[in-house]
């Protein structure tokens, strides 16, 4: 056995390719949700309700994809450019940490300076918080994948540190959580009662601007190329470090962003579980997506839509909501395989 | 006299016919060689040479169609049922483990790992005996690592014959030889051919068709085009066989050389595992002059390359454009200075192959207006740019939004001669500008590598094949071992004395001077 490739790749084979990958990860898991003692058919409906099935769900689910937005995006820009940025998550809490620094304080800043404050400081912050292991992986070789990762735990256990410690909230009846930030920090809500707040537009903005900023301008154009080859881009005479650090930047900046986002527009307050993984899952959204910026928006929802439909399916059928983070592996893996037999055919001998 | 089916045939393919999704690789084949016998298969890149090898020593199976030895069916798709039926292939790329001794390569595979030692001393006489039965002599003791690579083909073909074989394939025996190893090898092949056995070798190369075969044949689109005996016909009619009409030959007129362009001045390059693929190399290029540059392939050439290309930035010596001293180089230097760059590798280094020909067209001067502006690239630009480019240059493709991995590599060359020669460059450097490419690909390059001369660009041709640079250059120095042989007028020199030079046997003026000194 072995891959042929294809003369060309038809955009309806492709997303054809798409749905009976979804389909057959919805099969996988529906033999699990069997074996859990339930119909799957039931399961798969209760799942879509409770993502989408009233205005309080739609919000739910929209709120759970603002973070995923940003983390998917920092993945998809680093990927693109072959930098293997893992280490998503602790550029989420580096942007948290921005948050409560600086929106603790600044009592005379209105909430339409503050918010815009809050972002920029934030997305400097990871963006340069991602230099040191580019510099190392740049300069001295040192993989980035290794380093990115491990600095994840490096953050966490700093922001352990933070909220036992110096950040520690009085008023906090002993649990580690910090200050909150000031009113004019905290996001607004843009559906009432609901929790689904400005992030989201930021986000889906963030996508269109990396969307636009990777096809249109000359330093996206580089990204692009240096992904595509080094060795190529190297010849043609491109500044690959220099585009591989503007990279890092971007890429963690936006990884940043979606801490301040979440922290700003959910809990208002940094805690050690403000991230259950949405580093880790931007990974997922963005090999979902292809890399594309704009796909990473809809590979955001279709994820929210399965974390938050299988913790209401769990809920009404006793199914352990472990299903959702099946569902999504399932997803990605075949995905992953339609995309390439879409590329390439299997042929025998 | 060679017979042309006279006697019933040893190897046999029938209607052979292979596809490769919409492309035919091969197409109702059918061929036979004779004891004793040497057939030379033509054929352009793609023509179906390699896929039809591969169907008879299994590696592929056909879609329809026979393969008979000494009048038994083979069984499809097992090497092993091929070379129990006698028949061996000694591939373009040598299958021999480096840091093992020839004689246990020549074992490798023939028997079990556990009785290896009991039967060494077997296995040294048997090959003792062939060497002296077949003329070819390596020292069984020695590392692989440590053999030139003439010597390494006779291992593969040693190899081969300790299978008993009594049917060789050879693909493209000739392209990492020099002259004199070429002529060693067709007198080996016509010991073998003495001695009972049966040759078919695959070449592009009309010279070793001519002199070393008794028939040939030559494919084209998967299909067999011509048949003779090689004494029967001749160089042209070959060519034309191959490619299908008459190919316009491309004619170098010698022109006055202008000025001095680029001067290299004692380089030394010192590399990371602290050898030096460049000792002391000089080089003196002027506008209007076409200098090739001969030599088996790893005695620095693309080290050279490199260093004009801007890849390599340390080195000792002095690099001189138009009597100027320049440092700093890197490629975007170099493209600003005017070197137009063709590297041997297209799709790796010279073109970014999952970006489109536009993209392509543009990777060098995207940074430039009117392709961008402030940053914001301007595809109207690109597009025009791209769209004449495409059209001047006849790149065959579905349209200037085609991924580049998509091209033939006759359609990559062209884009990177498009891309590299649009900008009218004063120094070309192509390293290996025809490697791989079909006759009229081939020919297209040099028209355009001439021309560039014409229009007064100094041009350094890198290649193995001293045809090649016989073709278009006007004065040939050979590299060896990171040094340069004195330049050679094209027209008073010989073959030989290249040949001689390119197996190291000379002595350069520098080292001739300090000999004399000590």
């Amino acid at each position: 056995m072995r891959l042929e490739i294809r003369e060309n790749t038809s955009i309806v084979r492709l997303v054809a390719a798409l749905f009976i990958a979804v389909g057959f990860a919805m099969a996988v898991c529906s033999v699990l949700i069997i074996w859990g003692g339930a119909s799957p058919v039931d399961g798969w409906i209760l799942m879509i309700k409770g993502a989408l099935g009233s205005k309080f769900a739609v919000s739910e689910t929209l709120a759970r994809a603002t973070p995923l937005i940003f983390t998917g995006l920092a993945a998809a820009v680093a990927f693109r450019a072959k930098l293997w940025n893992i280490g998503g998550e602790g550029q989420f809490y580096i942007g948290a940490c921005m948050a409560i620094l600086l929106g603790t304080r600044g009592e005379m800043l209105p909430s339409f300076v503050m918010i815009p404050y809050l972002f920029t400081a934030g997305a400097i912050a990871g963006g340069l918080f991602l230099l040191v292991p580019t510099f190392l992986k740049t300069h001295l070789n040192v993989d980035e994948v290794v380093t990115t990762l491990l600095l994840n735990f490096v953050v966490l256990l700093f922001v352990n540190w933070l909220v036992f410690g110096p950040w520690k909230d009085p008023m906090s009846m002993g649990w580690p959580q910090s200050e909150p930030v000031l009113d004019s920090a905290i996001l607004p809500i843009l559906m009432a009662k609901t929790r689904f707040h400005l992030g989201f537009v930021i986000a889906v903005l963030s996508a269109v601007f990396v969307w636009w900023f990777m096809a249109y301008t000359t330093w996206g154009f580089e990204i692009r190329a240096v992904g595509s080859s080094i060795k190529a881009s190297t010849f043609a005479g491109m500044p690959v470090n220099r585009t591989i650090i503007r990279t890092a930047l971007i890429s963690g900046g936006l990884a940043a962003m979606a801490g301040v986002s979440e922290l700003c527009g959910m809990k208002g307050y940094l805690t050690t579980d403000l991230s259950p993984g949405f580093g880790y899952t931007g990974i997922v959204v963005a090999m979902l997506a292809a890399l594309n910026p704009l796909g990473v928006v809809a590979s955001a929802l279709f994820v929210a839509i399965i974390y938050i439909g299988a913790d209401s399916m769990s809920r009404a059928i006793n199914i352990s909501n472990y299903i959702a983070d099946v569902t999504t592996a399932v997803s990605l893996l075949s995905v992953l395989v339609a995309v390439l037999l879409t590329k390439y055919r299997i042929k025998r001998g | 006299m060679s017979p042309f089916y006279m006697n019933e045939p040893i190897l046999k393919l029938s209607k052979i016919t292979k596809h490769f999704g919409s492309v035919v690789a091969n197409e109702k084949i059918s061929i036979s060689l004779e004891k004793g016998e040497i057939v030379a298969l033509l054929g352009e890149n793609g023509a179906g040479k390699t896929t039809l090898m591969s169907i008879l020593f299994g590696h592929y199976v056909a879609d329809k169609g026979t393969v008979e030895v000494f009048g038994k069916k083979l069984i499809p798709g097992s090497p092993r049922a091929a070379l129990e039926a006698g028949v061996g292939m000694v591939h373009q790329h040598f299958t021999l483990a480096d840091n093992m001794t020839v004689l246990d390569n020549i074992m490798l595979g023939t028997e079990s790992l556990t009785s290896l030692k009991s039967n060494r001393k077997k296995a040294r006489h048997k090959l003792n005996d062939l060497m002296e039965r077949f003329g070819l002599t390596v020292d069984p003791k020695v590392l692989v690592k440590n053999l030139s690579v003439g010597e390494q083909q006779r291992v593969e073909i040693l190899k081969v014959l300790y299978r008993d074989a009594k049917i060789l394939i050879l693909d493209e025996p000739t392209a990492v030889l020099t002259p004199q190893e070429s002529d060693t090898l067709f007198e080996t092949i016509a010991q073998l051919v003495e001695e009972g056995l049966s040759v078919i070798f695959i070449t592009h190369k009309m010279r070793e068709v001519m002199t070393a075969s008794h028939r040939c044949i030559v494919l084209r689109l998967g299909r067999v085009v011509f048949e003779s005996l090689t004494a029967e016909t001749n160089p042209k009619a070959l060519a034309k066989a191959m490619v299908g009409s008459d190919i316009p030959l491309t004619i170098r007129e010698r022109q006055l050389p202008g000025k001095e362009v680029l001067s290299l001045r004692h380089i030394t390059i010192i590399d990371d595992k602290g050898k030096n693929p460049i000792k002391d190399l000089s080089l003196n290029l002027k506008s209007k002059e076409i200098i090739g540059i001969a030599g088996v392939s790893g005695n620095g050439q693309s080290q050279l390359a490199d260093l004009i290309s801007g890849l390599i930035r340390t080195y000792e010596g002095q690099i001189l454009l138009d009597s100027n001293i320049i440092k700093n180089i890197s490629p975007r230097r170099m493209i600003k200075e005017g070197v137009g760059r063709i590297p041997d590798d297209r799709n790796g280094t010279g073109l970014i192959s999952d970006m489109t020909i536009m993209e392509n067209i543009a990777s060098e001067a995207y940074g430039n207006f009117p392709f961008s502006k402030r940053g914001f690239l301007r595809f109207n630009a690109i597009a025009v740019h791209a769209k004449r480019l495409v059209k001047k240059f006849d790149v065959r493709c579905p349209g200037i939004d085609t991924q580049v991995q998509k091209l033939s590599g006759g359609n990559l060359q062209k884009l990177i001669l498009a891309r590299e020669l649009s900008g009218s460059p004063r120094i070309i450097i192509a390293n290996q500008p025809t490697w791989g490419l079909d006759v009229g690909a081939t020919s297209y390059v040099h028209s355009r590598l001439l021309n560039a001369a014409r229009q007064g660009a100094g041009v350094i041709i890198i290649s193995e094949d001293l045809d090649e640079l016989f073709q278009v250059a006007d004065r040939i120095q050979v590299m060896y071992h990171g040094r340069l042989s004195d330049s050679e007028d094209v027209d008073s020199v010989d073959r030989a004395k290249l040949g001689l030079i390119m197996s190291g046997q000379f002595i350069s003026h520098v080292e001739e001077e300090t000999r004399h000194e000590t």
